[in-house]
């Protein structure tokens, strides 16, 4: 059955680290609940788990490719018409290495943001389930669970004192 | 910080996001009289293309003028974003939050102000790509990637690309606080810029590495953008003054003195219209303030430096410029309003705490700066060039005609009216910079006294 998802609505962020203990003892694994917030809170604050990423591994590679980029354009075009200007050699090490640093660092810039937004799992095309008064300062658990277990999570979010649960609408939001 | 008033979020999302709710009538008409200065730089850029370089003042020996002047003032002052939000990012300086966003802002228009220079500067703009776009226009001929007129444009194009890139990744939280307060097509915007931001604890993670990731790749960027501007003069043959070794750092480190100067006339300009006194606080104003003295003493000491540099070489041609420069008319008059306004004035009246904390002072200081940081540059263009060749008979004399100054005056009317026009669509400060520091703020009580203090993730 088709996983759904849960979201509980809490005042504030001691409240919704309570809440938690309450989903992990209805038998939620860590790894089935995210925490939604209009501001970052210290790792760990409401006991979630967090998953990896490879994040770094973006910037290394945009610089590669940047750089390979960067020195095809500079020793293409300069040898595609082997001009002499100024008595310089054709491939002037120190001039190309102004560009050649210039296009990795380019590159590693745009390759870092196409990781962040990847990483982030952006774009995302629902936010289904969500409320705006998370960016209010109200905390959001999210849960996500089977369909039969849905009732069950509705009741541990209200548990934990949730002022409201919204559930998925299957609608864009 | 010690005087942070406790805010809850709600009141920070409506503080924050009133320049983009609201428009009173003062915002309209400060905008529109901004508009019309920049479309009369555009009559005057469109005059000057039709007519051609011969309304300018510009003349042989004296062909770079009021435009490269303005062209290397603008790239300094792009150099706040980077001083401002990366370091600060970087050393997780807790007054750094309400300054990033205006000075990343500042960074990106210009930077786009800057890049038009040269274009006007060109006389016929679409040459331009000729010169430095990667393709063969004619005859297999691709552009010279050992003049340092394509090492420019590769580098302010980097650093513009890069800057547009940090500014937006770092406003996709924010304008999630848009979209979830806002109707019709504003919503429909907001929710695609938004790109569906839920500020689950892996995006606002990720958020974190990418502002402390992307200022330590742009820092070297915001190294090289004002070395090469400075290689520009450098590799340039035959004309003194400008072949000093400590060009690079001497440029990059004067444009951090004028960017973070106009980084502070901004955010006082922008707390005032927008009462943002909660945010933008005196002891933020005193800290920067603080960071002013030190960085205007190291860009005095490059000053120092290369003028003396210039004097021990004992080459004739050298040594008389530098007499140009400071006891000939007119320049004597410009090096001595440079040197007051640039050092003197305002860091003396930095030293004192009552004008680190006085609004009125620290706008006047720092537009000050900012008047002789524009004109030490000019200071460092002309002169060499009026004396660029040997023979008394060739040197000439440069006085910028009614054209020029009115694209000057333009191109400030056309930063301010971006940044005003940036203020309308997304806020100006973090938002969740802003909640972060109430989270992360506490009180402890030492002996008899509650101490503000603000907790830091290591």
């Amino acid at each position: 059955m088709a996983n759904k998802s849960v979201l509980g609505i809490y005042e504030d962020a001691d409240t919704a680290a309570n809440a938690t203990d309450v989903l992990l003892e209805a038998g939620l694994p860590q790894e089935d609940f995210d925490v939604l917030t209009g501001c970052p809170y210290p790792e760990g604050a409401f006991g979630e788990k967090t998953s990896p990423h490879h994040i770094y591994v973006f910037p290394i590679v945009g610089a590669l490719m940047g750089l390979t980029v960067a020195l095809i354009l500079t020793v293409g075009t300069q040898i595609a018409y082997p001009m002499v200007t100024g008595g310089k050699p054709i491939l002037a090490f120190p001039a190309m290495t102004i560009i050649c640093y210039e296009g990795m660092l380019l590159g590693a810039v745009i390759f870092t943001i196409l990781g962040i937004i990847f990483e982030s799992r952006l774009p995302r095309p629902r936010l289904d389930p969500y409320d705006p008064r998370i960016t209010e300062g109200y905390i959001g658990l999210l849960v996500n669970c089977p369909e039969e277990n849905l009732e069950a999570m509705d009741q541990a979010l209200r548990r934990g004192s949730a002022v409201d649960v919204i559930h998925e609408k299957g609608h864009a939001y | 910080m010690q005087e942070r008033v406790k805010l809850s979020d709600a009141q920070i999302n409506r503080d924050l996001l009133r320049s983009i709710f609201e428009t009173p009538k003062w915002y309209l008409i400060l905008v529109g009289t901004l508009g019309l200065i920049v479309l009369c730089g555009f009559a005057a850029a469109g005059f000057m293309i039709n007519q051609g370089l011969g309304v300018t003042g510009l003349n042989r020996p004296v062909m770079w003028g009021f435009f490269i002047t303005n062209f290397v003032f603008w790239i300094g002052i792009s150099h706040a974003g980077v001083m401002l939000s990366a370091i600060l990012r970087l050393v997780q300086a807790e007054w750094r939050r309400p300054a990033t966003r205006a000075a990343e802002v500042l960074t990106v228009f210009s930077l786009m102000t800057a890049m038009m220079m040269p274009l006007i500067h060109a006389g016929r703009p679409w040459r331009v790509f000729y010169w430095v776009f990667p393709y063969d226009w004619a005859r297999g001929v691709y552009p010279n990637v050992r003049s340092a007129l394509v090492w420019d444009p590769a580098a302010v194009f980097t650093y513009l690309t890069s800057s547009i890139l940090f500014v937006y990744i770092a406003l996709v939280p924010d304008i999630a606080v848009a979209r979830d307060r806002s109707t019709g097509w504003r919503h429909v915007l907001y929710s695609v810029l938004a790109l569906g931001w839920r500020g689950s604890v892996r995006q606002w993670k990720l958020q974190i590495i990418a502002g402390i990731l992307l200022s330590a790749i742009i820092l070297p960027i915001f190294v090289s953008v004002h070395s090469i501007v400075s290689w520009d003069f450098g590799m340039a043959m035959s004309v003194e003054g400008w072949h000093s070794t400590v060009f690079a750092p001497y440029f990059v480190i004067g444009a951090v003195h004028s960017g973070v100067s106009a980084v502070v006339t901004v955010m006082l300009i922008l707390r005032w219209m927008f009462k943002w006194e909660d945010y933008i606080r005196l002891e933020h104003i005193e800290a920067l303030a603080k960071l002013l003295i030190v960085v205007a003493t190291a860009w005095f000491y490059f000053f120092l430096l290369e003028f003396f540099f210039g004097l021990y070489s004992l080459e004739g041609p050298e040594i008389a410029l530098r007499e140009m420069q400071v006891f000939q008319e007119p320049w004597k008059w410009l090096f001595i309003v440079f040197l007051f306004t640039g050092y003197i004035i305002p860091v003396s009246m930095w030293m004192f705490r009552s004008v680190r904390r006085s609004i009125g002072l620290m706008i006047f200081t720092t537009v000050l700066v900012n008047i002789g940081m524009w004109l030490e540059r000019f200071i460092i263009i002309v002169p060499g060039l009026a004396r660029k060749q040997s023979f008394s008979f060739t040197w000439g004399g440069y006085t910028p005609s009614p054209v020029e100054i009115v694209i000057i005056g333009a191109t400030f009317a056309m930063v301010s009216m971006l940044v005003l026009l940036f203020a309308k669509v997304f806020p100006l400060i973090p938002i969740g910079d802003a909640k972060e520091g109430m989270v992360l703020a506490d009180e402890i009580t030492i002996g008899k006294v509650k101490v503000p203090a603000v907790m830091r993730e290591e």
